[in-house]
């Protein structure tokens, strides 16, 4: 069998028989579903605990007026009554009392007593009834001014709302409907998870140089295979490490997420409409299928579908693996040429520096796709991996692709020289401490 | 034959010289001691003999032919710093190494059993290496050196680390080795051990080799032509020519014990024709250097000379 077969096949082996490694791979999924379902499911939950409130009405604009819902119904006191549950407020078995003054229409307040913190949904949910009745009165009054037949319901058909959708026009002149949340959204992702994949398994293999280094085992290793070969083995390995992490996140978290949506589904979104909270749309939009509805799941998938997913996906493939690589050997190289954590972490720095600019600029190379700066640093290899990935969703020229493509092979063609040749010499160097001069020194060596 | 040959090696690191024109010839069969000081260079070049490292200038031959990088597959190489992964369990980590080697899984398998039976280390096969003790990871380290049955074994202090029990275990087993056929490499700094088991050495100080020979001639050679006789008679009436030095003389009543240096190049016969002469001779005999001063002398000098 071919030799850096075998040390591929060791170096996955063991990482993915490492009891870590297990459950890692399989509780990060759930975790993200979590993080994202749980909470929404558990506010909509909470939603359905019965509140009575107590209205107090100085003005009695709004007796007995204001819209309850299932869960939230306002009961209207005297002032009495008001001034005993100020005293006490355990008296009456009420969530909260809302008091509104007799001048609530020049002053614009009212205010919400309770023994406890009131929740934010409650708060909005008064906000807006109260806010409502009294623009709905002041333009009733405004009708009845003027005299106008029909006002009310000619002011109505006035209210437009206008949705506005991104078209991006194609090679052919076709008109391509775009989606600019879905580019940012799978932009971000992509750019991310190369960016965690790419320190995570680059720092797994600098760990795995600096173990075999340590425990001296590399001298036997390189008396039976070419250093080469051994660097070749250790990258692609735990390269595909990574990947099946990947994989198996990906697959469980959409089993997850489909097996949620089915067991949830219905009553989910029966909750959701019911629900006496204001979800902001953008909250709908990130809780997905569950509280979409049906309409806006049409849209998503019709965005997804807009994108070229094969040049996504591909570019996606190539980008993930070629920044591995290439951060890869240069964080092998690291591991090779120090003795101990120490240095390693001091080295690691000026290789980690371009990594975690890229994901500093992020945002802005998003929200500007096309800009010069974004368009440098997708070209740069160091930073491309990431931030190409980032753009590709928005639509790339093909020459930006391809010089970019070719630039990041080629300084991987070059990476991989010098830090090989950096590997075989710092890998039987011990108890010296290398620095800049040194390593340039090791380069001019033969063999 | 020559199994191994290396011809007018050179290697330099960064403008500091490691090997300087040096040569070594390797008969098949033999047991080749490599020796010198610390930082000589004999690392170097069991690395490039090991092809880990190749040599800035100089020809390597195996087996009469010009060294390949498959060669490496015959070659056995147990390194002075010892060292597996320690989180890999021994049979496995066994396995691994002996296929790296270019053996089948069930060639590789068929010799582990015998090398752990051999060794008695077989319930330790599922063990994790950090469970071992030193002893017992040096031995699971000297079976992956040897399981592939290479025709060249590189033992770089095979002995350090080793209870004297074990020692005696290994020395028999690198002999066995070597009368199967093997020919093996010795580097040590344990002289005694060189007298034991090699047949053949060469010494390596300051990047050049400066003795190369067998042990018995080498010991002939560095030789001060020095004797110890005892015989019954006075040492006061023995008349001695000039060219004999007496370095240390004994009379102990009836017997007299003497030890001389001669400086005129006489056949033993002749120097005992002298005392038989005189006295009548009890016992004569030469003194040989051991290894160890033939190395101190000649690193001493050449140090010297050097400086």
């Amino acid at each position: 069998m071919n030799k850096s077969l075998l040390i591929l096949k060791r170096e996955y082996l063991t990482r993915v028989k490492k009891k870590s490694f297990i459950i890692m791979t399989l509780l990060v999924p759930f975790m993200m579903v979590l993080f994202t379902v749980l909470p929404i499911y558990l506010s909509t939950m909470d939603d359905e605990q019965q509140r009575t409130i107590a209205v107090y009405d100085e003005t009695s604009l709004f007796l007995n007026r204001m819209e309850e819902t299932q869960y939230t119904r306002f009961h209207y006191i005297p002032e009495d009554e008001y001034n005993a549950l100020k005293a006490d407020f355990k008296s009456g078995n009420y969530y909260a009392v809302l008091h509104i003054p007799i001048n609530i229409l020049s002053i614009n307040q009212a205010s919400l007593i309770s023994d406890k913190q009131v929740t934010i949904d409650i708060k909005n949910l008064i906000e807006n009834r109260l806010n409502k009745l009294i623009e709905n009165d002041k333009r009733q009054q405004i009708i009845a001014e003027s005299g106008i037949p029909d006002l009310d319901k000619r002011l109505s058909a006035t209210r437009t709302n206008i949705n506005l959708s991104t078209i991006k026009l194609g090679e052919e002149g076709k008109a391509i409907k775009g989606s600019t949340e879905m580019a940012m959204t799978v932009g971000y992702i992509s750019g991310f998870l190369i960016y965690m994949f790419v320190l995570m398994y680059g720092m797994m293999v600098m760990r795995g140089v600096m173990e075999e280094k340590s425990s001296r085992i590399v001298e036997v290793i390189i008396s039976s295979v070419k250093p080469f070969q051994l660097m070749f083995g250790k990258i692609v390995g735990i390269g595909l490490v990574g990947l099946t992490q990947v994989a198996i996140w990906v697959v469980l978290g959409f089993s997850i997420s489909t097996g949620i949506h089915v067991f949830f589904g219905g009553a989910g979104a029966g909750s959701a409409a019911r629900a006496q909270s204001i979800v902001s749309p953008e909250v709908m939009n990130q809780a997905g299928t569950q509280v979409a509805s049906n309409n806006q799941v049409l849209q998503v998938l019709d965005a997804i579908g807009n994108l070229n997913l094969v040049l996504i996906i591909s570019c996606f493939i190539f980008y993930f693996v070629a920044g591995f690589i290439l951060y890869a050997s240069l964080m092998g190289s690291i591991g090779a040429a120090t003795d101990n954590d120490e240095d390693a972490q001091q080295m690691m720095f000026p290789v980690m520096f371009p990594l975690i600019f890229s994901i500093t600029i992020l945002f802005p190379v998003i929200k500007n796709p096309e800009g010069a700066f974004a368009f440098w640093t997708s070209i740069f290899p160091l930073t491309s991996p990431i931030i190409m990935m980032v753009r590709i969703p928005f639509g790339v020229a093909w020459w930006e692709l391809v010089v970019s493509i070719v630039t990041l092979l080629a300084t991987i063609m070059g990476t991989i020289w010098i830090a090989g040749k950096i590997y075989r010499t710092g890998i039987l160097m011990y108890g010296k401490k290398v620095n800049l001069k040194e390593i340039i020194k090791w380069l001019r060596y033969k063999n | 034959m020559n199994l191994f040959e290396a011809r007018n090696i050179h290697k330099e690191y960064a403008r500091q010289k490691a090997l300087d024109n040096v040569s070594v010839n390797i008969k098949e069969g033999s047991v080749f001691g490599l020796l010198g000081p610390n930082g000589a260079g004999k690392t170097t070049l069991i690395r490039i003999i090991n092809q880990i490292t190749a040599p800035d200038s100089g020809e390597l031959f195996f087996e009469g032919r010009p060294l390949k990088a498959d060669d490496i597959q015959k070659v056995g190489y147990l390194p002075e710093e010892r060292g597996l992964y320690k989180k890999m369990k021994v049979g496995e980590q066994a396995l691994y190494l002996a296929q790296l080697k270019g053996l089948s899984r069930k060639d590789a398998l068929r010799g582990l059993k015998y090398w752990f039976e051999k060794f008695e280390i077989q319930p330790w096969w599922n063990k994790k290496v950090e469970e071992l003790s030193k002893g017992m990871a040096q031995k699971v380290q000297f079976v992956t050196t040897v399981i592939h049955k290479p025709k060249l074994l590189i033992f770089d202090e095979p002995f350090s680390g080793f209870d004297p029990i074990n020692t005696n275990l290994l020395k028999n087993e690198i002999l066995d080795l070597k009368k199967e056929g093997a020919t093996i490499i010795f580097s040590t700094h344990n002289m005694a051990s060189v007298e034991e088991i090699c047949d053949h050495i060469a010494l390596i100080n300051q990047s050049r080799k400066i003795l190369d020979g067998p042990v018995n001639e080498i010991k002939q050679t560095y030789k001060s032509h020095i004797f110890e006789l005892e015989f019954l008679g006075n040492l006061q009436l023995l008349k001695l020519p000039p060219s004999i030095r007496v370095l240390e003389s004994e009379q102990n009543g009836e017997t007299g014990k003497i030890r001389i240096q001669q400086q005129d190049n006489m056949t033993n016969n002749d120097l005992l024709k002298i005392f038989m002469n005189e006295t009548e001779v009890l016992s004569f005999r030469e003194i040989i250097p051991s290894m160890n001063e033939v190395f101190i002398q000649v690193v001493e000098q050449y140090n010297q000379k050097n400086h």
